[in-house]
């Protein structure tokens, strides 16, 4: 009796959908881990946002509201579990853009992608560009992203004059570094939790080719590496070193650093010189969508790492490279994502401060001991922290590595390498996280307090929140 | 929520007190959860499982459940989803029986149905739906490899097993889609006080192994997971012997 009340009640609202609101829909982040059902919305004006704003504030939305862009964040940071996503890149408008001093005016939804193709053939290009360019603007200040120009630049939202807020009162607000500090700096880092970003005005970088000239270099070991870089590194605009993590021994930590700058027409060859400004970047076929679990492993991968190490010159000076060729390699593979197979891969980035390098040594030692088939590591020494409560970048070294989720032994060692990260001083960038320990966020991220006051003050209701969110108690 | 490896930062078990049970937990509490609802009928053991599982430093609170009382459950666990969400169900209630005694007893054969299978059933259905409205979560289900092919010896367990094995597969793909994760665990033989005095099948495993193929299970993201894993292969071979065979078994 009881079970046929419980199969009347229950069976039936499995099966069916009792509102007109979009049915929930799996979202995960870039790294295929964890992936939570949402209701995605994809409004295409600023009113329509709104509009699904209210609603989620509204006695209908239980579960709250997050922003999402190109979903490029390898965690949980654009998931909302039984809420509202909603997908930004509907907003995909170029307002403006002062082509004599440099400044573009753009809805929240437009990727850096979009930014280059419209901006390089006017002789610009965006301030800071992450590892893709298949980012949004509202997504690039809300996790304050960075790139191989940081030490000499900073992030993204140094480059931010300002820009419109929709707060969880229904209210559209101008935010400026100098205006609104407070709530500049909560919202640059911030991973969309202080409201959503409808649109942005940014300062731009002057270019006069669309070519970069590269130097390469190899690195013996870790201290090699360092030591390049703390010396040279100030020459160059843009700077990062591919990192061997499967190299033990005398050879931890060889690596291939790259360095380079925005080249001048004068050095391109004469065929290229009648359109220095051209962007057209290629692409191969998409990875496929069935690749089992466990193609990447120690032995695939440390053949991968000796290959590239090997392939990498000694020394070269002055080669010219296209600007995803430099700035986004994978970009070049869509769907690259794909390759780790369905259980997917963590990203783990942490940095340590200048004088913490007997913890970084610590910890590509560790990574190394442990087999971690890492072919896409990144050492990159960051220049001056950035004003984001939760920005990620602080002086000092930073480490990028992906990992296939079900590596056996993986959720103990990173938890290791968190505890050492934390000792010292250090700490794990979020856009990345999939995974950390709630409990050690206060200690990686020391204005974390002013960031949940300031939240709770324009948000009492938690009406953005996010999977993360949730994780970490932000 | 659950984090990356899908180790969830709640947990509520039904069957509490189920050793295999207070093993997984151990080891989730070991890596992520904090708060562990232990819902089960009262007794000494459901106390002392929630004590051992606070000295490793989770919030752990016990509450009065019992999977015979299927009209109780939608209330009952309906206030544990309304405390907060809950990452992670841990199906694990359940009795083993006596066969002699259920040959000659119907009635405590159905008894051994209604805990093993009606009372799974009536739980799955309320958690599942509460995690489909959150949007999140898993539900781990402890089958058995009994389930699988049914045996002489121990028919009228095998057969409960495998109505609730078909009926975990079945509530997976009813929430697939809709973030919530179902697992099906099919251990053989588990060293616990349910099996005390049975001299131990092949393949005889502790409960902390049960813990760990759980643990992996989840960071798969699996829907089926055997304990120990060479179980399967075991059964793929059982599974397709001609019934004159299997029956002469000494399994």
């Amino acid at each position: 009796m009881c079970v046929s009340r419980m199969k009347d009640g229950y069976i039936f609202s499995f099966m069916s959908s009792t509102t007109d609101a979009p049915a929930p829909v799996p979202v995960s982040g870039w790294g295929r881990t964890a992936p939570t059902a949402a209701r995605l919305t994809s409004p295409r004006s600023p009113d329509a946002v709104l509009r699904a704003v209210a609603e989620a504030a509204g006695p209908g939305g239980r579960r709250g509201v997050i922003a999402r862009g190109l979903g490029r964040s390898y965690g949980d940071a654009a998931q909302n579990a039984g809420g509202t996503v909603v997908d930004m890149t509907g907003l995909d408008r170029i307002r403006s853009v002062d082509a004599e001093n440099g400044v573009v005016v753009c809805q929240a939804g437009v990727s850096l992608h979009r930014l280059m193709q419209a901006l390089l053939p006017l002789g610009w290009f965006v301030p800071v560009t992450p590892g893709t360019r298949h980012v949004t603007v509202g997504g690039a200040i809300c996790a304050d992203v960075h790139g191989k120009n940081h030490h000499a630049d900073g992030s993204f939202a140094r480059h931010v004059r300002s820009f419109e807020l929709l707060t969880a009162d229904g209210t559209v607000r101008t935010v400026t570094p100098d205006g609104t500090p407070d709530l500049f700096r909560a919202t640059a880092g911030g991973m969309g939790l202080t409201g959503i970003v409808l649109e942005a005005t940014v300062e731009l970088r002057p270019v006069r080719t669309s070519m970069m000239t590269v130097d390469t270099e190899r690195a013996t070991d870790l201290d090699d590496l360092m030591a390049r870089m703390a010396a040279g590194d100030h020459l160059y605009p843009y700077s990062v070193a591919w990192i061997d993590l499967l190299a033990r021994g005398a050879r931890t930590g060889r690596a291939v650093l790259t360095r380079g700058h925005h080249a001048e027409p004068d050095a391109l060859p004469r065929r290229l010189r009648r359109t220095p400004l051209d962007f057209r970047p290629g692409t191969l076929p998409a990875a496929p969508r069935l690749v089992p679990d466990g193609l990447l492993r120690p032995s695939t991968v440390g053949l991968f790492n000796e290959l590239w190490y090997r392939r990498a010159p000694r020394a070269r000076y002055g080669e010219l490279q296209r600007i995803p060729a430099f700035f986004h390699p994978l970009d070049g593979l869509p769907h690259w994502n794909r390759i780790y197979g369905p259980s997917g891969f963590v990203q783990y980035q942490f940095v340590v401060g200048h004088g913490q390098e007997t913890a970084l040594r610590r910890i590509v030692e560790w990574i190394g001991r442990h087999g971690c088939p890492a072919f896409l590591a990144v050492l990159k020494r960051f220049g001056p922290g950035d004003p984001g409560w939760l920005s990620f970048p602080m002086p000092g070294w930073t480490l990028a590595l992906d990992l296939p989720a079900t590596l056996p032994g993986l959720p103990g060692l990173l938890d290791g390498l968190d505890e050492l990260v934390a000792a010292a001083d250090g700490r794990v960038y979020l856009a990345k996280d999939s995974r950390l320990r709630p409990e050690l966020l206060g200690r990686m991220y020391p204005r974390l307090e002013d960031f949940r006051r300031l939240r709770r003050e324009i948000d009492p209701r938690g009406v953005f929140t996010s999977d993360l969110a949730r994780r970490l108690s932000l | 929520m659950k984090d990356a490896f899908g180790i969830p930062q709640s947990l509520l078990v039904l069957g509490g007190s189920s050793e295999i049970a207070l093993a997984v937990a151990r080891r989730l509490v070991a890596r992520r959860t904090r708060t562990v609802w232990l819902a089960g009928r009262p007794s000494p053991a459901l106390e002392a499982g929630a004590e051992g599982l606070r000295a490793l430093g989770a919030e752990v609170r016990t509450v009065p459940f019992d999977a015979l009382e299927t009209a109780t459950h939608e209330e009952v666990l309906g206030k544990v989803f309304a405390e907060g969400d809950v990452d992670m169900v841990l199906l694990a209630f359940g009795v083993l029986g006596d066969q002699r005694r259920a040959e000659r007893e119907p009635a405590s054969a159905v008894h051994t149905a209604q805990v093993n299978y009606t009372g799974a059933v009536s739980a799955g259905l309320v958690c599942g739906a509460a995690m489909r409205r959150q949007g999140h979560g898993s539900i781990v289900v402890l089958s058995s490899v009994a389930g699988e092919r049914a045996r002489r010896s121990n028919f009228v367990y095998g057969s409960t097993k495998a109505g609730l094995d078909a009926f975990a597969q079945g509530l997976g793909d009813a929430l697939h889609g809709h973030g919530v994760h179902v697992m099906a665990v099919r251990p053989g033989f588990v060293r616990t006080r349910m099996t005390e005095g049975l001299s131990p099948a092949p393949m005889a495993v502790g409960p902390e192994a049960v813990a760990e193929a759980v643990e992996e299970g989840l960071r798969r993201r699996a829907a089926t997971v055997w304990v120990p894993a060479r179980m399967r292969w075991a059964m793929a071979v059982l599974r397709h012997l001609p019934r004159a065979v299997f029956r002469r078994l000494p399994v």
